[in-house]
């Protein structure tokens, strides 16, 4: 990655320079910004000031605070959802299309089984049968479930690479399958890959942020999804002084999301051998 | 062609059966499963004796809960393909298979639609940012595409319903609320279609705001990989009308990768509307899971997820079988190796 890359994708710069922030602030932000927990009766949805930059909740808590608290887990869970999710697709997905013949059949059979079952309601299914108490739980099967729908993508772009006339000049010249998928093949996906590690990461927020916005998952810790949820349950949103304290949180995520998506957008320029020739 | 057709068949067949399995182990095998459970409430909290909980929780989830497990398992498949559900718990006497023949339809209705609307927009705004690239139509439609797609759907929902409806009155949320007003029956009338319409309106907005530009950004990129292909080159060097190469050759096969996405989004948009209808309060099959989860009520719960499930199966298959026909490159007829 150099200045002309990121100075050509204006866009991308900012995503990237978003998401270094958002990192920043999540991470040295709650070392410097102490987090607000006392109950203030007389400050209850207070409207944004200079003590309190995006109001105050339902207990007259400082929303800013919770704000720079409330991303840590958030990007944790994301991230180690995401790790997982990708690994098992670019493996799985590769394997399959280079095997072929009974190994792909058996591997989308089962990526088929899990990518048909709706994502969204199994996850609802199982924290209500199970409950989710730790965050690191969560983050695994959301990992162990998000892997199918990219499985498929990445054995679809290998199928269609394999047809290519340099992974047949290197099967002509009798070199192994492992060299093909490593040497040929993956270098042609590497930008793919990179942007579905971070969409994965978006949708792993999409997911946990969702079931913490039903109540599905017990409210415990500091959270952006447990301030909308707080937001929405408890009449944040009905007064013109209180609806920032459900605007911040929702401010954070789409910001979080929108950083992660742009950035995904100067990986296709970094990683991409095709793109990099023109 | 019918070799493919049986194999995806078969497939969908065995998702189906692998799920309703899972489901069961679920509900009935797991430690501390909701059946258990129930009947251990039953005693504990209500009273009862361990055989009159017994008796309920077999009328509740129309399963012998003392018999051995595998013939419990046999039990819940006959029942299933004979469509029985079970009954809820919370409104005793109201089976399963009622309750999801009221609500299933106006989900397929909503998001059906939805998908419609959002896969068409999407596809042709894609093209044109891709033929228009580098316009200031494309950079204006790319930033509104990255930004929608990157707010998660409940969130456009909770902003439209919060910005529109609570804080400026522009849509009045009392009358917008469920999936028709009071007094309107369904049937063949205009007044029905326009009243289901107008409350769909909000939920169909939400998902074609959430969807449309990922469909957009997808066709954009797919469309431009297609241009640059060596039988687009030669289609125009034949002289082939530009209108002839954009559909045929270049809208055709930048389509495909699109394709497999779709199977995706069917998933993820009914998987959503558990949120969406939430957020609405629109009577469909989503808000019954939720509320069947938050309440407890596990025979719902489990009968809503299958068929949710069964319907995203269903609605795979038919992509699958369209894939099948539009990709010339993907010989589907070949014999596994």
């Amino acid at each position: 990655m150099n200045w002309t890359t990121l100075k050509r994708n204006p866009g991308g710069a900012l995503g990237l320079a978003g998401f270094l922030a958002i990192v920043l602030l999540v991470i040295v932000g709650p070392l410097v910004v102490p987090l607000d927990t006392s109950t203030r009766l007389d400050q209850i949805y207070a409207a944004p000031s200079r003590a309190h930059p995006f109001g105050t909740d339902n207990q007259g808590r400082d929303v800013f605070s919770q704000i720079v608290h409330g991303g840590k887990d958030l990007l944790w869970v994301a991230t180690l959802a995401a790790g997982i999710s990708t690994s098992i697709a670019v493996a799985l997905g590769s394997i399959s299309a280079v095997a072929g013949g009974h190994v792909d059949n058996a591997l989308m059979t089962v990526t088929d089984v899990v990518l048909t079952v709706p994502h969204f309601p199994l996850l609802a299914v199982l924290a209500g049968v199970l409950q989710f108490r730790s965050q690191t739980l969560l983050a695994i099967i959301l990992g162990v479930l998000s892997w199918p729908a990219l499985t498929r993508a990445v054995r679809a772009q290998v199928l269609s690479l394999k047809e290519r006339d340099f992974v047949e000049a290197a099967t002509a010249l009798g070199l192994g399958r492992g060299h093909i998928i490593v040497r040929e093949i993956l270098p042609n996906m590497r930008s793919y890959v990179a942007i579905s590690f971070v969409l994965a990461m978006t949708q792993a927020i999409y997911a946990q942020v969702g079931l913490v916005f039903l109540g599905l998952v017990p409210l415990s810790g500091q959270n952006w999804g447990v301030m909308i949820q707080y937001g929405w349950t408890r009449g944040a949103i009905f007064h013109k002084s209180s609806v920032y304290s459900i605007l911040a949180p929702i401010m954070a995520i789409v910001l979080l999301k929108l950083s992660l998506v742009s950035m995904a957008r100067i990986f296709d320029e970094i990683f991409n051998p095709r793109l990099q020739e023109g | 062609m019918r070799n493919y057709l049986t194999q995806r068949i078969a497939r969908a067949v065995l998702t189906i059966f692998l799920v309703v399995s899972f489901t069961f182990f679920l509900i009935r095998l797991m430690p501390g499963n909701p059946i258990d459970l129930f009947v251990h409430e039953q005693v504990t909290t209500y009273g009862y004796t361990y055989e009159q909980a017994l008796e309920q929780a077999r009328g509740f989830f129309a399963l012998d809960i003392d018999a051995p497990l595998s013939v419990q398992y046999a039990q819940y498949l006959g029942n299933l393909a004979r469509g029985d559900l079970g009954q809820s718990i919370l409104s005793p006497g109201t089976p399963v298979s009622s309750l999801i023949k009221k609500f299933l339809p106006w989900t397929l209705f909503s998001v059906g639609l939805a998908l419609m609307i959002s896969f068409v927009l999407g596809i042709g705004l894609g093209m044109l940012m891709a033929y228009r690239r580098e316009s200031w139509i494309d950079h204006v439609l790319t930033v509104i595409a990255t930004v929608t797609t990157a707010v998660p759907n409940y969130l456009i929902g909770i902003l439209l319903l919060v910005l529109l409806g609570v804080q400026t009155n522009l849509i009045n949320i009392a009358s917008i609320r469920g999936s028709l007003s009071p007094g309107v029956r369904p049937g063949l009338t205009l007044t029905f279609l326009i009243d289901a319409l107008y409350h769909a309106a909000l939920p169909i907005t939400t998902y074609v705001m959430a969807t449309a530009g990922g469909w957009m950004l997808s066709m954009k990129s797919s469309t431009l990989g297609t241009l640059g292909e060596d039988y687009v080159g030669f289609a125009r060097a034949r002289g082939l009308p530009d209108s002839r190469i954009a559909v045929a050759y270049v809208g055709r096969n930048a389509l495909l990768p699109l394709f497999t996405q779709l199977t995706i989004a069917i998933g993820f948009v009914v998987g959503g509307s558990a949120l969406i209808e939430y957020i609405f309060n629109y009577q469909g099959i989503g808000l019954v899971l939720y509320e069947s989860i938050v309440r407890r009520d596990y025979p719902v719960m489990q009968g809503v997820f299958l068929v949710i499930t069964v319907s995203v199966v269903l609605a795979n298959l038919l992509a699958d079988l369209l894939y099948g026909r539009l990709d010339p490159r993907v010989d589907l007829t070949a014999e596994p190796v």
